[in-house]
């Protein structure tokens, strides 16, 4: 049972605060990923998690018990670094030992566990190899092995990608979530890449200046982000964000952009927008929701359509990225690769506004959830 | 071989030629670059030519020599040589060395690790204490061996005026530099004492290179601090320790300033040291083939040891 709740938690550095006052409820077995940029407090965050980082205020428990004063290796918690940290002058048979042999377990037991657990992350060719011999894949999965002996009830992961190509992250991505499905652990992980975060999270702690933006499933986050931060953070390339003004006709809600009508679905909670009317928002597109209007063709939703001149296309294959310039605003959209347009092009788009945002431009709040 | 006429080029073609140019003329640079290379060595290499390898030539040619320095050299084959088993002094020399080396080098090696260690955490005044430890290797031998002379003197030194009032009888406190029992104790202590703080900045420096995150993996993995210092610490600092080594084990060999402030080799021979019965040889007695000799049999002595500890290192 190693189910974590965060109360009150926060750290702060002589008269700086790198986390604020973070309420937290990790359920067991739960993999949960805390993202964020640079200096959001995620990687502090699960250093006091840890026991690497001392607590200057609040409640860390784990189980039922308080961890706050427990030292890390009585913590029942194994930790995956970020430069892996493995012991140079220990072979990978050793390194994955030591964590037992210091518990004094018996040579029987340190060898099956040593050996189950490079079997599971297919290292057993490697352990007589010291770490500076291994690749930064083999080392991670030395690192992952290391924590995987000691059968921990929690894992705790701090950016164990970032040094990967992008290839074998792919693979070690999917290789991790398998692990965790298989080692019925409780998993933090800390990552700065929403991808990661998104493919590979129950649910995801959206961070920003040591204060939580978010916690909700993949998904959730993407669809009804609570503000501007968590629409602009997570999905890639980022929505658009355009200042608008709401205005009512026949009894139904319009977002106006530049002069463009774009009416709101009757699926929006009528009652929250409604205080908005004749007031300014920010409204929310997400680059796949553009659709391109071939010549000729008729707004089928009859939503307006923009008209956009093409900056950059970028082709990913399967779809092309636009940077478009309409009227003073850049936008991006996704689309389908049939359309080849050419730096200069005029195109015309249209929203689907099914799954637009909104948001009040002085809170930055989402006005819908 | 610029221009080819038409006769040739149909013999052989053009590129070969070409080719052919071009390696002459790489040849030609890579032995300008070298000539380049070696005019900025030279000065350098001239001096340590004149004032280095040639005295170490000489040396090593004036053991099998008689000398005392104005009368003309005579060839001695193994006269000296032969000596050495004869010279009491040398042989006391010898084993004083050997038991110098084997004493302080262990020793100054963990003061000078256990005050790396103190010193790199962060405790109240640490500069100030790194400085002081410092201070005894810059400071003038002179001065610091008249100090230590005071601070160990038999009679009133502050040493064995402590020693007595922590319940000590007078006879037997310890004589220290007067005391052929102590003597060499004494240059013992002096010695680390005056080296340990060098060694103090190397350890400083192989500790700050070690990455911090291994101890936090080694306390994740549940080790203590006596564990992490085992499992993490010294393996990672076994190249400083295999350099401080090294350079201690040669530096006690060469031993001679403390010996020759403190006690001058005694009382009797009981610090006489293998440089000291060198200095002795040569400008007291001015036999410069039998110092030479001696001097020869401590060249061995530290170039067998040095290539022992590269042999273990790198099997390591």
């Amino acid at each position: 049972m190693a189910s974590i709740s965060l109360k009150k938690l926060n750290k702060t550095f002589g008269a700086l605060t790198v986390v604020h006052d973070i309420d937290l409820e990790i359920a067991d077995k739960e993999f949960i990923i805390l993202v964020g940029p640079s200096g959001c407090g995620k990687s502090t965050t699960l250093r006091m998690i840890a026991g690497l980082e001392e607590i200057s205020g609040g409640e860390l428990i784990i189980g039922n018990d308080l961890m706050n004063d427990v030292p890390s290796k009585d913590r029942d918690i194994a930790m995956v670094f970020q430069n892996y940290a493995l012991y140079p002058h220990m072979t990978v048979y050793k390194n994955m030992a030591f964590g037992l042999q210091l518990r004094k377990a018996s040579r029987e037991i340190i060898d099956a566990k040593v050996q189950e657990a490079a079997k599971i992350l297919d290292i057993t060719h490697l352990l007589n190899r010291k770490p500076k011999a291994l690749s930064g894949g083999q080392r991670q999965r030395v690192a992952l092995g290391r924590a995987m002996v000691r059968n921990p009830a929690v894992f705790l992961l701090d950016e164990p990608l970032s040094n990967l190509d992008a290839k074998l992250r792919g693979t070690m991505r999917a290789e991790i979530t398998k692990l965790h499905k298989r080692l019925d652990a409780t998993f933090i992980y800390v990552t700065h890449d929403q991808v990661e975060a998104m493919t590979m999270a129950d649910r995801i702690v959206v961070m920003k200046d040591g204060h939580i933006q978010q916690v909700d499933t993949p998904q959730n986050l993407y669809d009804r982000p609570v503000n501007m931060f968590v629409a602009g953070f997570i999905g890639a390339p980022q929505m658009n964000l355009l200042p608008a003004t709401i205005r009512r006709e026949d009894g139904r809600f319009l977002a106006v952009v530049d002069g463009q009508v774009l009416p709101l679905p009757q699926s929006f909670d009528q009652s929250r927008i409604a205080p908005y009317e004749g007031r300014p928002v920010m409204l929310g597109i997400r680059p796949e929701n553009f659709h391109e209007l071939a010549p000729g063709d008729i707004d089928p939703a009859n939503t307006g359509a923009f008209n956009a001149v093409v900056e950059l296309a970028e082709p990913m294959g399967s779809e092309i990225h636009l940077n478009l310039i309409a009227g003073e605003r850049s936008l991006i959209a996704r689309v389908s690769p049939r359309f080849r347009p050419r730096i200069g092009d005029a195109v015309t788009l249209t929203a689907d506004m099914t799954n637009a945002q909104l948001f009040d431009p002085t809170t930055e709040r989402s006005i819908l959830y | 071989m610029t221009t080819l006429s038409p006769a040739m080029s149909d013999r052989q073609p053009a590129t070969t030629v070409r080719r052919k140019v071009r390696v002459v003329s790489r040849r030609r640079r890579r032995i300008e670059n070298a000539l380049i290379a070696y005019s900025f060595i030279a000065p350098n290499f001239l001096g340590f030519a004149v004032f280095t390898l040639g005295p170490i030539l000489f040396a090593f040619a004036l053991a099998f020599m008689h000398w005392d320095g104005s009368n003309p050299i005579e060839f001695a084959g193994l006269d000296n040589f032969w000596r050495l088993f004869e010279d009491r002094a040398f042989i006391d020399a010898f084993w004083n060395t050997i038991i110098y080396t084997a004493v302080s080098v262990p020793l100054t090696l963990a003061c000078a690790l256990g005050l790396a260690i103190l010193l790199n955490q962060k405790i109240f005044g640490r500069d100030f204490f790194r400085t002081a430890m410092f201070f005894p290797y810059v400071a003038s031998l002179v001065a610091v061996a008249v100090v230590w002379n005071m601070v160990f003197n038999p009679e009133m030194g502050p040493v064995n005026m402590l020693l007595y009032t922590i319940g000590i009888p007078p006879e037997d406190l310890p004589g220290w530099a007067a005391d052929r029992h102590w003597a060499m104790v004494t240059v013992i202590l002096f010695g680390i004492w005056k080296s340990m703080g060098y060694y103090m900045v190397i350890y400083l420096a192989g500790l700050q290179g070690i990455n911090s995150e291994l101890y936090e993996a080694a306390g994740l993995d549940g080790a203590n601090a006596w564990q992490k210092f085992i499992h993490v610490t010294l393996p990672q600092l076994a190249p400083t320790t295999f350099f401080v080594t090294v350079m201690l084990t040669i530096q006690s060999f060469k031993v001679f300033d403390q010996v020759y402030m403190i006690t001058q080799g005694g009382p009797g021979t009981s610090t006489l040291v293998l440089v000291y019965h060198i200095y002795n040889e040569a400008f007291i007695s001015w036999d410069l083939g039998y110092s030479s000799m001696i001097a020869l049999v401590l060249f061995l002595l530290v170039l067998v040891v040095t290539v022992v500890q590269f042999r273990r290192q790198r099997e390591d």
